[in-house]
C-alpha cells in the first residue's frame, strides 16, 4: 500500500465495489443506529427525547471506566510485547517442510479453532488445584495458586490463556510469511557469511513487515475487545481486576439496559480501538521502511 | 558459528511450546472420556472409568449434532464470500492507485474495531426487517463484518509480493484480466488464499455474541447450544469437553487441507 509508483486508474474501484458493498450492509447500517441511540434517553420505544452530548459527558466522567480503560491498556500492551515475539520464534523454530511441518501445523493451529467460550471453560478446570492439571502442577511446586481469590493469578491466568489462544495467529501468519521468502536470499547471505542474527534483522524481518503489521493490529484490536474468555474464567473477579473495557460494557448494556449511555459508550471505545490502531499502523508502516531504505 | 547448537535450541523451545499449546487440548480430550463424578471428585491423569457415553450423547440428539452442521453451513458461506469478494478488492489495493485508496483500506479494518456487542441490538433489527432471522445467512452476512475486511488485508500483503511484471507481460500476450487473474495470478498467490480462507473460517466459526443472537432453532450453531450446558442447574462438564473435542475436528480438517499453501509458500516476491 505504500508503492507510489503504482498506476493510478480509478476503475479499480469497480473491484472494491463488491466489498464496499457487504461491509458498508453490515456495518454502516448499524453504526448509524448506534449513533441513533447515543444522542437519546430512550424511555420505551415510543418514548423519545433527544438529549444530546449528555451521555458522552457521563460516560467520560465515569471514574469505574477510566479503572477498566487503565487494566485493559495494561493487558492489550503486555498481550503485544508476549505474543509477538513468541510468535516470531515460535514461527522460526518450526520446520519448513516434511511430515513434520504438517503435524506441527495442526497442533499449533488448534487452540485457534476452539469456541472462546469453551476455551474459558477448558482453563476453569485447567487452572483448579484440586481437578486441573496447570493448578495442581502449580500447587505441587509450591506456588500458592489461587485465580478465583488472588487478584495477580487471575491476572496472569487470563494472560497465559490469552497466550495459549492467540499466540499461534502471530506464528502462522508469520510461519506463511517465511516461507515466502525466496531461497536466493539465503544463499547470498551465505556467501556473504551472514551471522544468524543478521539473517534475521535484515533479510526475515524486514521481508515479515507485511504480516506483522496485520498481526500486531489484529492483536491489539481483538485483545482490546476481549470478553467471552475472562468472562467464562473469571467473571471480571476477583474484584475487578480482570474486568476489562467489553466486559464493563457488557454490564451497562445487559445489566442495566440503558441504551443511550451503552451506545454512548460503545462510540468511545470504538474511537480509542481506532485512534490507537492508527497510531500503531503508521508508526509500524515508518519503522518498516526506514532500515529497508538504509539497507539498499 | 554452531548450527548444530543453534537448531537442538530451536527444537528445544519448539518442544517446549508444543507441550504448552498441546495440555490443556489434553485436558478436555481427557475429561471427554471421563464421567461428571470422576471430573469432580479426583485428579487423574487419564480416565479411571472409560466412557463413550459423553460422544452418545452429543451424536444421537439432534439438538447437538444440528448445532454442528448450522455451524458448517453458515461459516461456509461466509468463507466463500469473504474471500470471493476480498480477491479482486485486493488486486485493486495492491496494483493500482485511485480515489481514497488508503483511507478505504484502512477504513476496512476499522469495521473490525468494532466489539460485537455494540451491533446486537442493530443487527437485530436489521435482520429481523428483512426477514432473515434465524437462517444460516443472517450469520453468514452478519460475520463478514470481521472477515472480508481481513481476507483483503492479508491477500493485499500476499499480492503485493507478486512483481507487477507479471502482470504486464500476461497483458502484453494478450491474456483478458480474468483469464490471467484465474490462470497465471490465482496460482502464485496460493498460499495467501490457504491463509485467508483459514482465519475466515476460524474467526467465523468461534464467534458466540452474533450467532447466538441471530438465530434461535433452525440455524442455531454449535457454540450457542454448548452455552446451554454451561447455564443449566448443574454443569455437565463432561458433555461440554466431548463437545468442545468436537468442535476441532472441523478446523483440524481445514488446516490439514490448506496446510500445503502455508507452508509452500512460493517461488518470489515479498509479503
Amino acid at each position: 500500500m505504500n508503492d507510489e509508483l503504482k498506476p493510478v486508474n480509478q476503475k479499480a474501484w469497480l473491484l472494491v465495489l463488491p466489498v464496499f458493498v457487504c461491509v458498508a450492509f453490515s456495518a454502516i447500517l448499524p453504526l448509524m443506529t448506534v449513533v441513533n441511540y447515543s444522542v437519546q434517553d430512550i424511555i420505551s420505544p415510543e418514548r423519545r427525547v433527544f438529549v444530546g452530548t449528555e451521555w458522552f459527558a457521563m460516560v467520560m466522567r465515569d471514574e469505574e471506566l477510566h479503572g477498566a480503560l487503565l487494566r485493559q491498556l495494561g493487558f492489550s500492551m503486555a498481550v503485544l510485547a508476549v505474543e509477538i515475539p513468541l510468535g516470531i520464534l515460535l514461527a522460526l523454530s518450526m520446520p519448513a517442510q516434511g511430515w513434520k511441518a504438517s503435524a506441527v501445523l495442526v497442533i499449533v493451529a488448534l487452540s485457534l479453532l476452539i469456541p472462546w467460550n469453551v476455551v474459558g471453560t477448558i482453563w476453569q478446570i485447567y487452572g483448579r488445584t484440586d481437578i486441573g492439571l496447570l493448578g495442581a502442577a502449580l500447587q505441587w511446586l509450591g506456588f500458592d495458586y489461587n485465580y478465583t481469590g488472588d487478584a495477580t493469578d487471575a491476572w496472569l491466568t487470563v494472560l497465559v490463556m490469552d497466550v495459549w489462544h492467540w499466540t499461534p495467529l502471530v506464528a502462522l501468519l508469520c510461519y506463511a510469511g517465511l516461507r515466502s521468502i525466496p531461497d536466493a536470499y539465503y544463499q547470498a547471505a551465505r556467501i556473504d557469511g551472514a551471522s544468524k542474527f543478521a539473517v534475521f534483522r535484515y533479510i526475515q524481518l524486514p521481508k515479515l513487515r507485511g504480516v506483522l503489521m496485520i498481526a500486531v493490529l489484529l492483536r491489539f484490536m481483538d485483545s482490546f475487545m476481549i470478553y467471552t474468555e475472562p468472562f467464562v474464567l473469571t467473571g471480571g473477579g476477583p474484584g475487578n481486576a480482570t474486568t476489562f473495557l467489553s466486559q464493563y460494557l457488557t454490564q451497562k448494556a445487559v445489566g442495566q439496559f440503558d441504551l443511550g449511555p451503552a451506545a454512548a459508550f460503545s462510540l468511545i471505545y470504538f474511537l480509542i480501538i481506532l485512534l490507537l490502531c492508527f497510531i500503531l499502523y503508521n508508526w509500524m508502516q515508518r519503522v518498516g521502511t526506514t532500515p529497508k531504505e538504509g539497507g539498499q | 558459528m554452531n548450527p548444530t547448537g543453534r537448531f537442538q535450541k530451536r527444537t528445544l523451545f519448539l518442544i517446549a511450546y508444543l507441550v504448552f499449546a498441546i495440555l490443556p487440548i489434553y485436558w478436555m480430550v481427557n475429561m471427554s472420556f471421563k464421567t461428571n463424578n470422576e471430573i469432580l471428585s479426583s485428579f487423574t491423569f487419564w480416565p479411571q472409568d472409560f466412557t463413550w457415553d459423553n460422544y452418545r450423547t452429543i451424536f444421537t440428539d439432534p439438538s447437538w449434532y444440528s448445532g454442528y452442521i448450522n455451524s458448517l453451513i453458515y461459516v461456509a458461506i461466509n468463507t466463500v464470500i469473504s474471500v470471493t469478494v476480498a480477491l479482486p478488492a485486493a488486486y485493486a489495493f495492491s496494483r493500482y492507485r485511485f480515489l481514497g485508496d488508503k483511507h478505504v483500506f484502512f477504513w476496512l479494518l476499522t469495521n473490525r474495531m468494532t466489539p460485537p456487542a455494540v451491533f446486537l441490538l442493530p443487527f437485530f433489527q436489521l435482520y429481523t426487517t428483512l426477514g432473515l432471522m434465524d437462517t444460516h445467512w443472517a450469520v453468514a452476512l452478519a460475520h463478514l463484518v470481521f472477515n472480508v475486511p481481513l481476507a483483503v488485508w492479508i491477500l493485499e500483503g500476499f499480492m503485493s509480493g507478486v512483481p507487477r511484471e507479471i502482470d504486464e507481460t500476461a497483458y502484453i500476450d494478450g491474456y483478458s484480466f480474468p483469464r490471467f487473474f484465474l490462470t497465471i495470478f490465482l496460482p502464485l498467490i496460493k498460499a495467501g488464499v490457504g491463509v485467508a480462507a483459514f482465519f475466515c473460517f476460524m474467526f467465523s466459526w468461534v464467534e458466540l455474541l452474533l450467532a447466538r443472537t441471530l438465530t434461535s432453532v433452525n440455524a442455531k450453531p454449535i457454540v450457542a447450544t454448548m452455552t446451554r450446558t454451561v447455564s443449566a442447574s448443574g454443569m455437565d462438564w463432561a458433555v461440554l469437553a466431548a463437545a468442545g473435542v468436537l468442535t476441532i475436528v472441523p478446523g483440524a480438517i481445514v488446516i490439514w487441507f490448506v496446510r500445503h499453501y502455508i507452508a509452500k509458500g512460493f517461488a518470489m516476491g515479498r509479503v
